[in-house]
C-alpha cells in the first residue's frame, strides 16, 4: 500500500517535470510536449536599458565604497559639487554653478545651483553641503563612517584635526554659497572634489536611514533609486525634476549582474541586455562583425605594471630592476592579451593625462642587454625569485597568470628563475600591501585625472603599507611630489611631474607595462553613451531607439 | 516507525553540534586579530575595538562559543559586516533562488536519469542501452561551465528560444513575497510571469542537473538489472503480466533504494555546489552569496551561510533515511 503511494508520488513528480522542463524528454521520445516558446517578452517600459556587468555593487553609499561597480550606480543617483567633462578629466560645474579661488589658493567660494531638490523632495542648499562635509571629515559626527572614508583620507590628507588635513573649514555663507578654506594650497583640490565619492547626499535621508543609507541612497542625480535585488539587479528610474533640463533621456536603467564575460556577451546577443562592460578582448571581433551591435572603447586612464619589492634582495639594486626592464616584450603583451586594445606603457601614468613626459624613450626589449646589466649587478647566473600574478582579470591586466607565464619565459632566458605565485584576490591585495612579495603584478585606474593620483599613489613614501607596494622611498622624488601637490601654478606642476617621471624611469621601482582601452559593447540603437576615462559615468545622456 | 524517526533525529544533535564548532572556529582560524584583518590596516583603533565588541572577541572562547550557539538556536545569524543587515533576513532571497534551482535540477535529473536507467536495464545490451550509458559517461564528466555556455549560445543566442541569464525578466520583475518566484507569481496570479520564471529555470536546471542525472541513470540501471534477475520478477512474468507493468510496477520499487541515496546526496551537493552554474547564469543564489562574502571578508556571512547550507544538507539526509525505512521496512529494525 505504502509502496503504491510512493510510486504514484514519483510518477506525478515525473509528469510535472516533463511539463515544466518542456524539452527535457529523452531522445527516444517524440517532442510531443515541446512547445515553441517565444524569447523573452519586453512588454514594459517606455525607455529602459539593461546594463550588464560583472559584479554587484558593494554598497550605494558613495563614501563607504571604493569599488567601480558601486561607482557605476551611484554616479547616476548622486551629483558632486564639480564634475568632469564628458570625455576628459577637465573640471566643469556640477551642483556648484561657479566658483572663485582666492589668489593665495586657500579659499574656494562655490555658488550653488538654485531650485535643486533631492529625490526625497528636500532642498539642496549650502546647509546640505556643509552637512555632508561634516559627515565626511569629523570623526565625532554621529553619521561619520566608523570604518573611515578612505578616499577622503587619501585625497584631503586625513580627517578633521589631523596634522596634514587640507580642509580647514566649510561654511554656508548664505543659502546658495559655500566657502571652503584650506589649511595649505592643494593644487588638485577641484579635481578631487569632482570624484564620484564626494557626492552630496540628502541630509534628511542620511539621518533617517543611518547605516542603511547604503541600501536607500537619496541624491540629486538624474536617476532615482528604486530597488536592489542583491547579486542580481539594481533598478533606477528617471528623476523628472533633474536640474539639467531635458535629461535624462531614459525612463529606467537596470544594472544586471552577470559574472561571466562570455555569458554576458551571449545575453547581449540574445537581446536580454542592452549594454555591457567587461568585454573579452578576443570577443571584440564578434561584436564588430555583428550588425546589431556596436563597440565602445573606454579611453585609457590606467596602467598595468610589474612592481618590485625594493626592500628585498636582489630588487634593492636598481641595475637588477633595469635589467628586467629590458627583458619584457610590452608590445607582445598588448598583441597577445589585449587584442591590440592598449599601448605599451613607458611611464606610470597614461599619456592622456596632462603632465605626461613624452621625452622619455622606453628601454628596448633586448635580452642581451638585460643579461649584461644583470652581470654588472653581480648576478651573471641570474637568481631565483617569486613572481606574484593577480588572480582576477582587471581592465589593466586582463589575465594575470597567463601574462606572468609569458614574461617568465623571457626571464628564464636571462637566468632569472621566477616561480609564479597566485592566491585569492583580497589576500593578494593585503599581502602585497605589507610587502610579502618579491616581483608582482598590479595596476591602477585613475580617480581624478591628476598626475598626483598616479605618481603619489605609487611613490609617496607615506603610502608604503598602502598603495606604494614597491615600498619605494626616495627623498628627492618625495620632495618633488609634495611640492607639486601644493603648487597652484599648473605649468610649474607640469614641470615637476615630468621630472618625477624621469626619476622613476631611471630608478625603476616598477615597470609600467600597458595602458589599456577597455572595450564595451551595446546594441546598435544606443546613442549618447560616452565611456569616461575614469571608468564609470552618468547615463543621463544615453538614449535608445 | 516513530521510534526509528525519533532515534534518527536524536542522532542529529551531535552532528549539528560538531558543525557549529567547525563553523565557530572559522573566525578563530584567521591569523592575527580577526577584527584588524577584517577592517584592514587603515581602520582606527576605535573601529577595531567596536568590531571586537560586536563579534564578542573580548570574551574567553567558551563564552563566545556558547553565546554563539545561543544566538544560532534562537535564529539569530548575526549581522553582515558589509551590508549591515541581519543575515537571517538577508539570506532568504539567496536561499530561495538556490532551492528553486535545486528542486528543478533534481526533477530534471530524476526524471531523465531514472527513465534512462530503467529503459537501459530493460533493453540491456540494445543500442539504446549503449547510447544511454555513453551519454551518462559523458554527462558525469561534463564540465558544467562549458555545458552552460553552450546551452546559452544555442538556446538563447542562436534559437532565441530561452532566456540565458537571471531568474526573471528585469523589465517586468517579479515582486518578491516568499522569494520562491514560482510561488510568488502563482500567489499574485501573474501567469505571464510564471511562464517567464519557468523559462528562466530551464537552462540552468539542465546544466546543474546533468551530472546527478548521469549518476542516477547509472545507479538505476545497475540496481534494476539486479532486481530484474530476482525470482519474484520471474513469477510476475510467469503470471503473464505485461513487460511494462513488470518493469515500472514490480521492479522499480525495489530498485529505488540506492537511487534514493544518490538523490539525497546529490540534492545536498547541488545546494552548496551550484556556484559555477550560478556564476554562468547570473543566478543570485546562496553559493555566490558566500563566495562574495569571502571576497569581502564578511566572516559572519561566511559562517552563517555555511551553517545554513550544512544544516539543510543534514536535514535532507534525515529525510532520505526516513524514506528508506518507508520504502524498505526492514531497515528500521537494524
Amino acid at each position: 500500500m505504502k509502496k503504491r503511494t510512493l510510486g504514484t508520488a514519483l510518477t506525478s513528480v515525473l509528469a510535472l517535470s516533463m511539463v515544466l522542463t518542456g524539452c527535457g524528454g529523452n531522445s527516444a521520445e517524440p517532442a510531443n510536449s515541446t512547445k515553441e516558446q517565444p524569447a523573452q517578452e519586453t512588454k514594459s517600459g517606455d525607455k529602459t536599458i539593461i546594463v550588464g556587468r560583472g559584479g554587484d555593487s558593494v554598497g550605494l553609499d558613495p563614501i563607504r565604497e571604493t569599488d567601480g561597480e558601486s561607482a557605476k550606480v551611484t554616479e547616476n543617483i548622486f551629483d558632486t559639487l564639480v564634475s568632469y567633462e564628458e570625455t576628459s578629466t577637465k573640471v566643469i560645474p556640477g551642483l556648484a554653478e561657479s566658483w572663485e579661488v582666492s589668489p593665495d589658493g586657500l579659499t574656494y567660494t562655490f555658488k550653488l545651483r538654485q531650485g535643486v531638490k533631492f529625490h526625497d523632495g528636500t532642498d539642496f542648499n549650502a546647509e546640505a553641503v556643509v552637512f555632508n562635509f561634516n559627515r565626511w571629515m569629523d570623526k565625532s559626527n554621529p553619521l561619520y563612517d566608523k570604518e573611515g572614508f578612505e578616499y577622503y583620507n587619501d585625497m584631503f590628507g586625513g580627517y578633521k584635526g589631523d596634522k596634514d588635513h587640507v580642509i580647514a573649514s566649510v561654511t554656508a555663507k548664505d543659502a546658495n554659497t559655500v566657502e571652503i578654506k584650506l589649511s595649505r594650497p592643494q593644487a588638485p583640490f577641484l579635481q578631487n572634489l569632482a570624484m564620484w565619492c564626494f557626492a552630496i547626499a540628502s541630509p534628511d535621508a542620511l539621518k533617517k536611514y543611518g547605516e542603511k543609507f547604503t541600501e536607500n541612497p537619496v541624491g540629486t542625480g538624474p536617476f532615482k533609486f528604486v530597488e536592489w535585488k542583491r547579486n542580481d539587479s539594481i533598478t533606477l528610474e528617471k528623476n523628472p525634476n533633474y536640474w539639467n533640463q531635458g535629461f535624462p533621456k531614459l525612463d529606467k536603467v537596470i544594472f544586471k549582474t552577470i559574472p561571466e564575460n562570455s555569458a554576458r556577451l551571449t545575453a547581449l546577443q540574445a537581446g536580454e541586455i542592452d549594454l555591457m562592460d567587461g568585454l573579452n578582448p578576443e570577443d571584440v571581433k564578434t561584436v564588430e562583425e555583428n550588425a546589431d551591435l556596436q563597440l565602445f572603447k573606454r579611453p585609457s586612464m590606467n596602467v598595468g605594471y610589474l612592481g618590485f619589492n625594493v626592500e628585498k634582495k636582489p630588487f634593492d639594486n636598481p641595475k637588477v630592476r633595469q635589467a628586467i626592464g629590458h627583458a619584457i616584450n610590452k608590445q607582445g603583451l598588448v598583441d597577445a592579451f589585449y587584442a591590440g586594445l592598449g599601448e605599451p606603457a613607458t611611464n606610470p601614468m597614461p599619456p592622456s593625462l596632462w603632465g605626461f613626459n613624452d621625452q622619455i624613450k622606453d628601454r628596448e626589449y633586448n635580452l642581451d642587454k638585460a643579461k649584461q646589466l644583470l652581470a654588472e649587478a653581480g648576478f651573471p647566473n641570474g637568481f631565483q625569485t617569486t613572481f606574484w600574478a593577480m588572480p582576477v582579470p582587471r581592465p589593466y591586466i586582463p589575465d594575470g597568470p597567463k601574462m606572468a607565464e609569458a614574461m617568465q619565459q623571457d626571464f628564464k632566458k636571462i637566468g632569472i628563475d621566477a616561480k609564479i605565485v597566485t592566491m585569492e584576490w583580497a589576500t593578494y591585495l593585503d599581502k602585497t600591501k605589507v610587502g610579502e612579495q618579491d616581483m608582482f603584478m598590479l595596476g591602477w585606474t585613475g580617480d581624478n585625472g591628476d598626475p598626483d593620483n598616479f605618481l603619489s599613489v605609487f611613490f609617496n613614501k607615506n603610502n608604503i603599507g598602502g598603495n606604494n607596494r614597491s615600498r619605494y622611498a626616495n627623498d628627492e622624488l618625495q620632495g618633488i611630489l609634495m611640492k607639486a601637490q601644493a603648487e597652484p601654478d599648473q605649468a610649474k606642476r607640469e614641470e615637476m611631474y615630468k621630472k618625477a617621471q624621469e626619476i622613476v624611469f631611471n630608478e625603476v621601482p616598477l615597470i609600467p607595462l600597458v595602458h589599456s582601452t577597455p572595450p564595451l559593447a551595446g546594441k546598435k540603437g544606443i546613442t549618447g553613451y560616452v565611456p569616461h576615462p575614469k571608468g564609470s559615468e552618468s547615463l543621463e545622456k544615453v538614449d535608445i531607439q | 516507525m516513530l521510534a526509528y524517526t525519533v532515534r534518527r533525529m536524536l542522532m542529529l544533535i551531535p552532528v549539528l553540534l560538531g558543525m557549529s564548532i567547525v563553523v565557530f572556529s572559522i573566525i578563530h582560524a584567521i591569523p592575527g586579530d580577526p577584527a584588524q584583518t577584517i577592517l584592514g590596516e587603515r581602520a582606527t583603533p576605535e573601529a577595531i575595538e567596536d568590531l571586537r565588541e560586536q563579534l564578542g572577541l573580548n570574551n574567553p572562547w567558551y563564552v563566545q562559543y556558547f553565546s554563539y550557539l545561543g544566538q544560532v538556536v534562537t535564529g539569530d545569524l548575526g549581522v553582515s559586516l558589509h551590508s549591515k543587515s541581519e543575515i537571517s533576513t538577508e539570506i532568504v532571497p539567496y536561499l530561495a533562488a538556490t532551492v528553486e534551482l535545486t528542486i528543478f535540477s533534481m526533477i530534471f535529473a530524476v526524471f531523465v536519469g531514472v527513465n534512462a536507467g530503467i529503459i537501459s536495464a530493460w533493453k540491456q545490451n540494445s543500442w539504446f542501452d549503449y547510447i544511454c550509458m555513453l551519454m551518462a559517461l559523458i554527462g558525469v564528466s561534463m564540465p558544467i561551465f562549458w555545458l552552460g555556455l553552450m546551452e546559452q549560445w544555442y538556446f538563447a543566442q542562436e534559437l532565441k528560444l530561452l532566456p540565458s541569464v537571471g531568474r526573471d525578466n528585469p523589465r517586468d520583475a517579479v515582486e518578491a513575497i516568499t522569494h520562491l518566484y514560482i510561488v510568488d507569481t502563482i500567489l499574485q496570479g501573474r501567469w505571464d510571469q510564471l511562464k517567464d520564471v519557468l523559462q528562466h529555470l530551464v537552462l540552468p536546471s539542465i546544466a546543474l542537473g546533468t551530472i546527478p542525472m548521469a549518476i542516477i541513470a547509472r545507479i538505476t540501471r545497475s540496481s534494476m538489472l539486479e532486481v530484474m534477475r530476482s525470482d519474484y520478477i520471474r513469477t510476475a512474468r510467469a503470471k503473464g503480466l505485461g513487460q511494462f507493468i513488470v518493469v515500472y510496477k514490480h521492479a522499480l520499487k525495489n530498485s529505488l533504494i540506492p537511487v534514493l541515496t544518490i538523490v539525497g546526496l546529490q540534492t545536498g551537493a547541488l545546494l552548496g555546489g551550484a556556484i559555477l552554474t550560478e556564476t554562468i547564469f547570473g543566478w543570485p543564489g546562496v553559493g555566490r552569496y558566500i563566495y562574495t562574502a569571502i571576497g569581502n571578508r564578511d566572516y559572519p556571512v561566511i559562517q552563517s551561510g555555511i551553517l545554513v547550507v550544512a544544516s539543510i544538507f543534514v536535514m535532507i539526509n534525515l529525510v532520505v533515511d526516513l524514506l528508506y525505512a518507508y520504502v524498505d521496512p526492514r531497515i528500521k529494525y537494524r
